[in-house]
């Protein structure tokens, strides 16, 4: 066993994992890829020519999410935004540890809600934006607060929009692929002669079925991973990883779910908005946008030198 | 022919290595220097709220003149500070000077029901969070830099340009005590 200890630590483990991560995703889409173009058999030219089509197509829907990340995000959630006159407090903790990671301090917003919550979204640090639920800044201390806002402002340092809109472009890429091919499946019976092999068409349908799963799979492994790192990051910040820790046990200990969040914009908050849904089983955990906050707490107790 | 090749090849490796080491220290020099003018920033904006604090404290009590004078004296040495090393003292200067101001302070209830002082003790305590956090910033630039300058290969390149390792906004002996803390 490796032991992990400082924050420093945490982050470049969490950074090496991201990569490995991406890494075997783009070899497993090429793989899926490179079935589905098989199994569709137009020789390697039709072939091809789907996955590109598909590649655009999700492209181009991601980069509407993306580029737009913060308008669209910020509307769904009904997220009102504040001046330094109405919330001193906020808007100095924001613009301080803004300071002290060298981001320019980005537009802070509140929403209507008395659950705790908070996130932050935008395409780079220049167009970021930090949301907080009433319930979060009537509920947490000084410290507790600057935990989450470290967190969040750590979302916005690592650009975890952009990592995640690549990561969504490969999952829709897939996806799309697996659709086009079983939909050819079922009404393309009159080119059956033009299919190559039939063992990739075979291999096809499987990777059809299969990747689509795998590939959320490993985007909601890529979303846990981006927590852990920004938790850590976070620290680095504040160098007070018990407040983002109590402030994480007080979130979880709090039952109200956040009406507004939906499975769209589920993970891009500091936690889990959906109370109580959280699976706790290995297999079932698997599916989780977030790391379980238990597991969150023990890597922070361990930046704190208690484990 | 072949081993001619494979030994140019190397070369235009190696030349394009050193061009991305050496702009990579530029830029992280840059970043330093561009962090250091950060805090300059934040300092400037900390003593240029002194001089209304002390019109605010001398309305309530004129006699205690020394405590001025500390003040006055630690601020004009901020601004006349013209590197890291010269800042942090003028700073920890003004930070204990303002100790003693707002311990006077303490003697004068009116002055410290008075909405004026009041908001200018919160502005003064946000700058010094925000002269924190800028000098936090600027440590973590220098980190980066003097990681490199100190890492191999990088350092090599380091030393063949006489790139220098730069020094750390220190807190003093004088922070690092524990502040008393009086009901």
């Amino acid at each position: 066993m490796s032991t992990i200890n400082t924050a420093w630590d945490h982050r470049t483990s969490n950074i090496i994992k991201t990569w490995l991560i991406m890494f075997f995703f783009s070899i497993f889409t090429v793989a899926v890829v490179y079935l589905i173009a098989r199994g569709f058999g137009y020789g390697e030219v039709g072939g091809l020519g789907i996955v590109g089509f598909a590649l655009i197509m999700a492209g181009i829907m991601n980069f509407v999410s993306y580029f737009w990340s913060d308008k669209i995000v910020l509307g769904v959630s009904g997220a009102k935004p504040i001046k330094k006159e109405g919330n001193p407090q906020v808007y100095r903790t924001v613009e301080n540890l803004c300071i002290a990671a060298g981001l320019p301090t980005p537009k802070i917003y509140i929403i209507d809600d008395t659950a705790t919550n908070a996130f932050a979204t935008g395409r780079d640090p220049k167009h970021a934006a930090i949301a907080f639920t009433k319930g979060i800044l009537q509920k947490l201390n000084k410290q507790e607060l600057e935990g989450v806002t470290a967190h969040e402002l750590s979302h916005v340092g690592s650009r975890d929009t952009l990592v995640m809109a690549v990561v969504s472009v490969l999952v829709g890429t897939i996806a799309l692929l697996s659709d086009f091919f079983m939909r050819s499946m079922w009404y393309g019976s009159r080119d059956r002669e033009g299919r190559g092999n039939q063992l990739f068409v075979i291999l096809a349908i499987v990777a059809a079925i299969l990747a689509p799963i795998v590939a959320t799979l490993i985007q909601l492994a890529v979303s846990r991973r981006r927590e852990f790192l920004a938790d850590a990051s976070g620290v680095l910040l504040t160098r007070y990883p018990s407040g983002l820790a109590s402030a994480l046990q007080k979130i979880s200990s709090d039952r109200e779910p956040l009406e507004v969040a939906n499975r769209g914009t589920a993970h891009l908050y500091i936690a889990n908005p959906f109370k109580g849904q959280e699976a706790k089983q290995w297999l079932a955990g698997l599916f989780n946008t977030h790391p379980p906050i238990e597991a969150r707490i023990k890597a922070l107790q361990e930046m704190e030198g208690e484990v | 022919m072949f081993t001619t090749y494979i030994i140019i090849g190397a070369l235009v490796l190696v030349v394009i290595w050193l061009l991305a080491t050496y702009n990579g220290l530029i830029t992280l020099r840059n970043r330093v220097k561009e962090a250091w003018s950060q805090i300059d920033v934040q300092l400037k904006r900390r003593s240029s709220l002194i001089p209304n604090l002390v019109e605010a404290v001398k309305g309530y009590a004129k006699h205690e003149k020394g405590v001025f004078t500390e003040v006055t004296k630690a601020r004009t040495a901020l601004m006349g500070a013209k590197n890291p090393h010269e800042a942090a003292e003028a700073n920890n200067m003004l930070t204990g000077a303002l100790k003693s101001l707002f311990a006077v302070a303490e003697a004068y209830p009116e002055l410290k029901a008075s909405e004026n002082f009041k908001q200018l003790q919160e502005e003064i305590s946000d700058t010094e969070t925000k002269v924190a956090a800028s000098r936090q910033f600027y440590n973590t630039n220098v980190l980066d830099l003097n990681n490199s300058l100190e890492t191999i290969p990088s350092a090599w390149v380091g030393s063949a340009f006489g790139f220098r390792k730069e020094e750390f906004f220190k807190a003093t002996d004088e922070e690092k005590k524990d502040i008393e803390v009086k009901f």
